[in-house]
């Protein structure tokens, strides 16, 4: 009977060294969500101000970090950094500088959309009661806003994991790349390896983010007024 | 910056542009056929196929568009279904597709009040022509934001194709890096190009938007 490729699998370490490429992945999808919901924040903040020239700054700084593929940023900082400023990032920082500025223009996105969403009445009724600015933001604003913002920045999330499977393309060895190694040393033995390799980190990802859109939309439903 | 390095290589990324173009326009077609499909299945909950639409939507929002293609270009040669190239990723592109452009007509669907055809089924129009005349044209109309922006998306995940072999504009950009070591010309050029294919469509989306605000009828 012909071998399965699975086995590939459970050959030596392989399953082990998998695992240790899915890490790397979650790693680098940890810590750029960490720095981007922090920094999201803050950008969401700062594009509610009136001032023009923030707003100019800002709206040029979102549209064109939302426009470009993510691809195409990781080329400009990958590439574009080391010939030009002969910063010579390693591919793993370069993916969390550039998930960090994209995540982070999405989420201040996302909190400008929630704060926004607020009816003015309840900025009033704040104003009325005698409230000062910093506790309008903190008793009415935040508390209001969160609801609307964590589904949402819970798909973001996912997307930011979706998304560092680009690493592979500028040499970052995760879960991809180890896959494609125990593909490529399987090649003679088990020809089918790639159907089996890259099945399972298909679903490797399908179970990672699976949890994560069912518990936002359980979220939204829930929170929905 | 070396500006006849540039005019010299820009044929390249005009060829490169429309390759991705031709895809992207097949991917996003194919992805509204089978979005709408699998939209009106969702939201009149078939019973078995609303189940494994369901299944289908879930998979294919979970997981990247790049692994998608692995499995279609390299995987499932060896069970005996060769893809081509662009066959392939414009496969990898309805597949990812269909599921988003499915969630936007069904929620577009779902936010017509029930009161409109209800309506249109005691004035004794059929159930067809309750769909094709009244919920239609009103999700549709709904779900355009939504749209536009499953095409933006989808037309900056076209950025992977390199990897099934295609000449799109990463593979041109990555070429040239590697081959002059034009590094700030190549991405420029890469930038501009992306700039030029996706600026228009996002500003057509939001007139587009603007103009069909108006159709909430019944509010």
């Amino acid at each position: 009977m012909q071998d399965l490729g699975i086995s590939v699998l459970f050959q030596g370490d392989n399953f082990i060294r998998l695992m240790g490429g899915l890490w790397i992945t979650i790693r680098i999808s940890l810590i750029s969500v960490l720095f981007s919901m922090i920094f999201g924040v803050i950008l969401g903040i700062i594009m509610m101000w009136k001032n023009p020239v923030t707003k100019v700054i800002t709206k040029i700084y979102l549209e064109f970090i939302r426009i470009m593929p993510q691809l195409v940023l990781l080329f400009l900082v990958y590439f574009g950094s080391a010939k030009h400023f002969g910063w010579d990032f390693s591919g793993e920082m370069a993916s969390i500088i550039v998930f960090v500025f994209w995540g982070t223009a999405e989420m201040g996105d996302l909190v400008r959309g929630a704060l926004g969403s607020i009816s003015i009445h309840q900025i009033e009724s704040g104003k009325a009661l005698g409230l000062t600015g910093g506790q309008i933001y903190w008793y009415v604003l935040i508390p209001q806003a969160v609801k609307r913002l964590i589904p949402q920045a819970m798909n973001l999330v996912t997307r930011m994991i979706k998304t560092t499977s680009l690493i592979v393309l500028i040499g970052v060895v995760e879960v991809v790349k180890i896959g494609q190694q125990m593909i490529e040393a399987a090649r003679l033995t088990q020809p089918s390896a790639a159907l089996w390799i890259y099945g399972v980190i298909f679903f490797l990802y399908f179970i990672i983010c699976y949890p994560v859109s069912v518990l936002a939309a359980h979220l939204e439903k829930k929170w929905k007024d | 910056m070396d500006w006849n390095f540039i005019i010299q290589y820009s044929g390249l990324y005009k060829e490169a542009a429309f390759l991705t173009l031709r895809i992207a326009c097949m991917g996003i077609f194919g992805s509204l056929i089978l979005g709408l499909i699998c939209g009106m299945i969702r939201y009149y909950k078939v019973p078995v196929l609303s189940r494994i639409t369901g299944i289908y939507i879930e998979l294919s929002r979970n997981t990247p568009l790049l692994i998608q293609l692995f499995f279609l270009y390299f995987g499932l040669p060896k069970i005996g279904i060769i893809l081509e190239s662009e066959t392939c990723a414009v496969a990898g592109l309805v597949f990812l597709g269909g599921s988003y452009m499915a969630e936007a007509f069904r929620s577009g669907m779902e936010a017509v009040d029930s009161v409109q055809t209800e309506s249109g089924l005691s004035l004794g129009l059929t159930k067809k022509q309750v769909w094709f005349y009244i919920l239609l044209p009103q999700a549709a109309a709904i779900a355009i934001p939504g749209i536009g922006a499953n095409v933006i998306f989808l037309i900056k995940e076209t950025s992977v194709f390199s990897i099934v072999a295609l000449m799109d504009l990463m593979h041109v950009a990555k070429d040239l890096i590697g081959l002059y070591y034009k590094t700030d010309e190549a991405l420029l050029m890469l930038v501009t190009a992306y700039l030029v294919i996706l600026l228009p469509i996002s500003i057509i989306f939001m007139f587009l938007e603007r103009r069909l605000r108006f159709a909430g009828s019944g509010d």
